[in-house]
């Protein structure tokens, strides 16, 4: 949360001049955009007769219903508990951009035929995918943050190389290096691990970052005391340190998680049956290219709701000691 | 054990950067014995303390703990540093984990000792320092002095034959400076070996067996608190007493 002052602030949509200005804006952009054509325009009728002949009165009378609606809306939503205001301007969203899609006019029976596929194939490769990388650049991470911070020149030197060139190089042309490249050298890698590769050592320079700077903030009191008390440095990194950067280093990785999930439809172009692949390739098959991509738009979207709720809980966890 | 000497530190120099912090200091600590560490700030009285485990490093000269010289051998410090108890200014108690891991981690994981009897030797200690109610709670959810005496509690869980206070009282509140001052006098009277910096004269008469006082990196004066506090020698020990027992 923000810094609230202790002050009665006037609720701002129920104050009149911005209701007005809210209500000029619609009203000005439902004159732009005929929405005579639209479902609203139908349900107008009776007012305006046939949507098509109705002209100026026809957009003016369905812009004012519209401004009008849309202002009782935002008053109402005014009144309400913050919990309230959440849920109702969320399930709006929401319902809006349902309909914004349903203007697609898409197929939703071959949605359903063909998300069993989608489920089984696609979203189990793009998990494991992720889940296996992030793994690895985890660990990548670990080794990569202490050797930036140690005092050893040759540790610095590869580990910020490393995070140099990774960062610097689109994952894209990592993930052609990487299953192009290798084989010119004789090294040839399946797609998959091809994929895992790439992905690996690219959110691993990223993560090296995150870990860094998770274990510079622990505070050089817990270093000697933990050394003070002979504790070698492994077990001070494992036992005392690690775990205090953890409620840093979680909402960043977090992220990158988050992040690496939807990367991972990169690796389509490798010829992973992950998401992405299917998606394209279904859809190319039958010409119903819209219908698979926002299928697969939502699964990447539920997927990535869900590990907000891990990470939330995650962060829960660790703030565990913080109480006071 | 009578006669040997717990901490000797023979001619050392230390450097930051450019700045001489100790010079030539000299110092032997008998086993058994009590020193109080006094001076203005910047004298060097924390970084003398702090060489004795090696959290500092020192250039010139020898510190030998226990008849270990500490060197850059890894080895050695380690051994020197399970033997040698620190509590800090700022506690520095792990915050993670509970008040009862924060005793039992050492012997764990650094004696080997079985976790019912680092949990027993724990409690005995936090008893000791008279919080065995508070051994499950987090180090935040304690006031300062009993998270100092919690750190007290986790440096003895190690069973040091040396202990090494630094600043112990001078983060907490006038009230809960008693508190820990009480539970390191009773240490006192068990005949543990201690070296403690300390602005508390009031401590280092009752306590003290010897008394130092440091200014500029150089010892300039030692002895009995009774003599040191009576009739100190040197102006520049009568400046400082002068000032920090005006009040």
């Amino acid at each position: 949360m923000l810094y609230i002052d202790t002050v009665e602030s006037e609720v701002l949509v129920h104050k009149p001049w911005f209701v007005g200005i809210i209500f000029a804006l619609v009203l000005a952009l439902s004159l732009m955009f005929n929405l005579t054509d639209t479902t609203l325009g139908e349900l107008m009728r009776p007012v305006i007769g046939d949507p098509q002949a109705s002209g100026l009165y026809g957009r003016f009378a369905t812009g004012l219903v519209l401004a009008v609606l849309f202002c009782l809306n935002i008053v109402l939503i005014g009144f309400a508990q913050f919990k309230v205001q959440v849920a109702v301007v969320w399930v709006e969203l929401l319902s809006l951009f349902l309909a914004f899609f349903n203007a697609f006019d898409l197929s939703l029976p071959f949605i359903w035929e063909k998300l069993p596929i989608l489920l089984s194939q696609g979203l189990f490769t793009t998990i494991y995918v992720a889940a296996v990388s992030i793994f690895f650049a985890c660990i990548l991470a670990v080794f990569g943050a202490v050797a930036k911070l140690s005092g050893n020149g040759f540790a610095f030197a590869i580990s910020s190389f490393y995070t140099s060139f990774f960062r610097g190089l689109p994952l894209l042309m990592q993930l052609y290096l990487i299953y192009l490249g290798l084989p010119q050298l004789g090294i040839v890698l399946d797609a998959v691990p091809s994929g895992v590769l790439a992905l690996s050592l690219c959110y691993g320079a990223y993560m090296t970052e995150i870990f860094r700077a998770g274990i510079q903030s622990i505070d050089r009191g817990q270093w000697e005391a933990s050394r003070s008390m002979g504790f070698g440095f492994g077990l001070t990194m494992r036992k005392i340190i690690l775990p205090q950067a953890l409620p840093v280093i979680i909402p960043p990785t977090g992220n990158n998680f988050i992040s690496m999930l939807k990367d991972s439809s990169l690796v389509s172009i490798v010829g992973v049956w992950e998401l992405m692949f299917l998606a394209r390739s279904l859809g190319q098959a039958t010409f119903k290219h819209m219908e698979m991509l926002i299928a697969v738009a939502f699964i990447y979207w539920i997927l990535s709701v869900c590990m907000e709720f891990v990470q939330a809980r995650i962060e829960r966890h660790y703030a565990r000691s913080k109480i006071r | 054990m009578s006669g040997e000497n717990a901490i000797e530190v023979k001619n050392v120099s230390k450097w930051f950067g450019g700045f001489q912090v100790l010079h030539d200091v000299n110092l032997t600590v008998r086993k058994g014995e009590r020193i109080v560490v006094c001076g203005p700030s910047g004298s060097g009285k924390s970084t003398l303390i702090r060489c004795f485990n090696r959290l500092e490093a020192h250039q010139k000269g020898d510190i030998i703990i226990n008849g270990i010289s500490l060197h850059n051998r890894m080895r050695d410090i380690a051994e020197v540093r399970r033997n040698v108890g620190m509590v800090f200014q700022h506690f520095n108690l792990f915050p993670h984990i509970t008040v009862l891991m924060n005793c039992m981690a050492g012997p764990m994981w650094i004696k080997g000792v079985s976790k019912e009897e680092a949990r027993e030797r724990a409690m005995h200690y936090l008893e000791k320092v008279r919080i065995p109610e508070q051994a499950n709670k987090y180090p935040a959810q304690l006031s300062g002095g009993q998270q100092q005496r919690v750190a007290i509690a986790r440096s003895l869980s190690m069973q040091p034959t040396v202990m090494l206070f630094d600043e112990p009282t001078s983060a907490l509140d006038p009230e809960m400076v008693a508190e820990v001052l009480e539970t390191i006098t009773t240490l006192a009277h068990e005949g543990m070996t201690m070296v403690c910096v300390t602005h508390e004269m009031g401590f280092a008469r009752a306590v003290a067996d010897r008394v130092i006082f440091m200014d500029a990196g150089r010892i300039v004066e030692e002895g009995r608190p009774e003599d040191f506090f009576s009739n100190p020698r040197h102006e520049r020990t009568k400046l400082f007493l002068s000032q920090i027992l005006r009040h």
